[in-house]
């Protein structure tokens, strides 16, 4: 297999807020066109490592390396022109812009970036391309407010997917969907994947095995164990740390 | 989508300036200085409509930047001579000048903190003004004497106290910022703000540079303010420390929050309004402050939106 | 007067403003360390703290002191009435939303202000001193009400500082700043904690006025500098912090006292609103208060 260079790469991430040290030295590498889970107990550290990534927030300590560069002193915006997406835990859209409007600032930015402005047909056609992958093409005209909680998220997802990012980071994107609107979702992930490398947050256990490459499993602060969705299921150190004992499920 | 309502936009604005502009050929003689002075006053609350109507700041200094157009304007005219159109330019670039400062320093506080960091701006320079009485003379003022109002072209002259050369000028320089107002509404940046108003966290995880919206937000508000201000000391001859007063950045507010925030024609119809309430007013007491006091409270809690604000969220979705 | 004792009547006399400055400046520290809204109609309370004090002191013949012991109850009980109407009607409806709150404020500055112009009229009117006793001190004579006014303030501010610290209902109020839903979780009133605060908090502005009056006048525009002076030495002093308004207050009154005898008082006025912007720009959370929550 040839070696290809790692879209992200993060050396010695460390984040601490006073005295606690929510991202220990996190040593990660994510290579493109991966799907990767990001797992763990409450509080062990995760939202802050990806917040940590896309630049939320800034690190105590470490680098983090995007396509090669050093991005950890860009700030936030900069990083999502480089091409990282980030949907929030909890989601973060315009409730009082319409459902075409919140895509189209997405959608607006790709065109700014590419210089030559923004005319009406190019901006129209990238928010019906990103509503359509969401099956949200219908209701360009709602206030996005008065969606569905789930398709809200998916909105969001939207918005992440109009940037046309590189590297997608979902934070716990399946919170609060029907099963019926996980199913869809894990397909919509998998579509997505054959574009761009995807970065999951994910309690839902189903959702991660149906999904990863690979997991990552972290624990107070520092990553307790990577590899295949098995190879991660047979281990027991994140068994006993978050699965429960070897008999249950 | 958008191509729908363009011309709709424009054409409602475009017949706005010209209601103005015929408007002289209507009103008695009294009401064309006092539409002159309101539609200038009208080009200060635009001005202010970009920072806290668009960009969502609620800023309590503006009067520093009206002033500083109007002294810039002003005092070179007075003490150095200058002709009217450098001493306007002078002006305008005073109030740019000032706007950059004051919003890389404001910036970088929120909320509250920003409210008091304008303000306080703001009553430094109004104390900056009374302190060099010996060039301003304070409360007292300047008065411009009618050889600094006048503007030579070829062989036309033109004498800015002359009521229909100030009426026209007035309604000239409100159309420019109007217009450029619909413009920039419309225009992503327009937009970017407003979207930033709504969920400023989300916007920066968009890749929009939040920061530098919201410089170039104030830095163009402190433009069109100072625009207003160095107009006024043309077209009016009067130069005094209480346009620096923290009247006047409340004033503005108040005809913003009246007309509708975030509106184009909100500024325009707040100010008319509000105007002409306090010239009534203030011919049966001089307690007329009372006026904005009560029209502050009722507005703030009934009635938030203002008046353009209510008509685009109930009746006319397209109105920028 | 010789350099020394200018500058020793110059510091006595910022004293005095210092006295006066933080009794409001804690009323003012108090609504917006509990209730995080900023009180800008908080001049007018001070104003009318004093148009009252002259209005009682007008009731009463005889003995000045039986005029002005008057006042001093009851002009703050009215004064935290108007501010408790005031709370129900409008604070309360805006869900003491910061913005909204500031423009209502605003609002009630000029209701309050200009009522008192119409009622009370544009001038100026004395109110005579409880008692004229004059300190001799080896330069000059000094005036024995001003020095009671700086004891009485510290006296004011000790027992402020009791009921905060040492008494059930200063307990309630610091609990309700600090964290107001884990308040009401443990069933407490936030409601009527907050009007009660903001009672109190014009309450000492009204008592600061009734101290000053004997020494000042009352005018109707008398609430703007007090107010700007104020808000110096909250931001300054730091959110939160008594000890900080304190010291703030002692800061900006002697400062204020000095530059405006020695130099003019708008330069001195300029000065100390300039420095409290940059404070606020550079270092929020003052010289003693604690980064907001």
């Amino acid at each position: 297999m040839a070696a290809v260079s790692p879209l992200l790469v993060t050396r010695g991430l460390t984040r601490r807020f006073g005295g606690l040290t929510a991202v220990d030295h996190v040593d990660f590498t994510l290579p493109p066109g991966e799907i990767r889970a990001v797992i763990g107990p409450n509080g062990a550290g995760k939202t802050t490592f990806v917040s940590l990534v896309c630049g939320r927030i800034p690190p105590s300590e470490g680098r983090i390396l995007f396509d090669g560069d050093d991005i950890t002193a860009l700030p936030a915006h900069r990083r999502v022109r480089r091409g990282i997406a980030y949907t929030f835990q909890i989601t973060s859209i315009f409730q009082n812009l319409s459902v075409f409007d919140n895509v189209a600032l997405s959608v607006q930015r790709t065109l700014i970036d590419r210089g030559g402005g923004v005319p009406a047909r190019a901006l129209e056609a990238g928010v019906l391309e990103a509503l359509s992958r969401v099956h949200l093409a219908d209701r360009l005209d709602l206030p996005a407010g008065k969606l569905a909680y789930g398709h809200q998220r998916l909105l969001e997802v939207a918005m992440g997917l109009a940037l046309q990012p590189r590297l997608l980071i979902l934070d716990e994107p399946t919170q609060g969907l029907s099963d019926a609107e996980i199913e869809s979702f894990v397909a919509l992930v998998r579509e997505i994947a054959q574009r761009a490398t995807v970065l999951l947050i994910e309690h839902n256990m189903p959702v991660v095995m149906a999904l990863a490459d690979r997991i990552t499993v972290m624990s107070n602060g520092a990553v307790l164990a990577e590899g295949t969705p098995d190879a991660i299921r047979a281990d027991a150190a994140v068994q006993q740390a978050y699965l429960g004992s070897p008999g249950d499920g | 989508m958008r191509a729908d309502t363009t011309a709709r936009v424009v054409a409602l604005h475009l017949a706005v300036v010209a209601v103005l502009a015929a408007l002289f050929f209507v009103l008695p003689d009294y009401h064309r200085g006092v539409m002159a002075r309101v539609l200038v006053l009208a080009v200060f609350a635009m001005g202010y409509n970009l920072t806290f109507g668009y960009a969502g700041l609620l800023s309590l200094g503006h009067a520093m930047f009206f002033a500083a157009g109007l002294y810039g304007a002003g005092l070179t005219a007075y003490h150095l001579g200058w002709s009217v159109l450098p001493a306007f330019g002078f002006g305008i670039a005073c109030g740019g000048a000032l706007a950059l400062v004051v919003a890389l320093l404001a910036l970088r506080t929120t909320g509250v903190a920003f409210m008091i960091v304008t303000m306080m701006f703001s009553q430094v320079f109004y104390l900056t003004t009374l302190y060099y009485t010996t060039y301003t003379r304070g409360e007292e003022g300047l008065v411009l004497g009618p050889e600094l109002r006048t503007i030579g072209l070829g062989g036309w002259t033109l004498e800015l106290w002359e009521p229909a050369t100030r009426y026209f000028i007035a309604v000239a320089l409100f159309s420019v910022v109007f217009l450029a107002t619909m413009a920039l509404a419309r225009a992503p940046f327009g937009r970017g703000l407003v979207a930033i108003r709504e969920n400023e966290e989300r916007m920066r995880m968009l890749g929009y540079d939040v920061h530098r919206a919201k410089l170039s937000a104030m830095v163009l508000s402190g433009l069109s303010c100072a625009v207003a201000g160095a107009a006024y000391a043309l077209l009016f001859g009067y130069v005094g420390s209480s346009f620096a007063s923290i009247q006047y950045s409340i004033l503005p507010l108040l005809w913003v929050l009246l007309g509708g925030a975030a509106t184009t024609l909100g500024p325009l119809l707040g100010t008319v309004f509000m105007f002409y309430a306090v010239d009534l007013t203030s011919g049966y007491t001089s307690a007329w402050l009372l006026v904005v006091g009560v029209a502050l409270i009722l507005l703030v809690l009934f009635f938030p939106k203002g008046v353009m604000g209510t008509v685009r969220r109930k009746w006319l979705p397209w109105l920028p | 007067m010789a350099f020394g004792p200018h500058l020793l009547l110059a510091t006595l006399e910022g004293l005095v403003t210092s006295a006066v400055l933080a009794l409001m400046a804690l009323g003012l520290s108090l609504v917006f360390g509990v209730m995080r809204v900023v009180n800008v109609a908080h001049g007018e309370f001070f104003m009318l703290g004093a148009v009252l004090a002259w209005f009682f002191s007008t009731l009463v013949t005889g003995h000045p002191a039986f005029g002005f012991l008057l006042a001093l109850v009851l002009s703050p009980l009215v004064v935290a009435g108007v501010a408790l109407v005031a709370e129900r009607l409008v604070l309360r409806r805006l869900n003491y939303d910061p913005e909204a709150t500031i423009v209502a404020t605003i609002g009630l500055l000029y209701i309050i202000q200009q009522l008192a112009l119409t009622v009370y009229g544009p001038e100026a009117r004395p109110v005579q001193a409880p008692f004229s006793i004059r300190i001799a001190l080896p330069w000059f004579g000094y005036s024995g009400y001003k020095l009671f006014v700086v004891a009485a303030s510290m006296a004011l501010m000790a027992a402020t500082w009791f009921v905060l610290t040492r008494t059930r209902i200063g307990l309630v109020m610091r609990a309700t700043q600090y964290d107001r839903e884990t308040a009401q979780n443990f069933a407490i009133p936030v409601d009527r904690v907050y009007a009660g605060v903001f009672a109190l908090g014009a309450g000492l502005a009204a008592v600061a006025a009734v101290l000053v009056v004997p020494i000042s006048q009352a005018h109707y525009l008398m609430g703007l500098d007090p107010l700007l002076l104020s808000f110096i030495v909250v931001i300054i002093g730091g959110l939160g912090s008594l000890r900080g308004t304190v010291l703030a207050a002692v800061l900006i009154g002697v400062s204020d006292g000095v530059i405006s005898v020695f130099f003019s008082p708008t330069l001195a006025k300029m000065i100390a609103t300039f420095a409290v912007a940059m404070v606020l720009v550079f270092r929020p959370q003052g010289l003693f208060g604690t980064a907001a929550r």
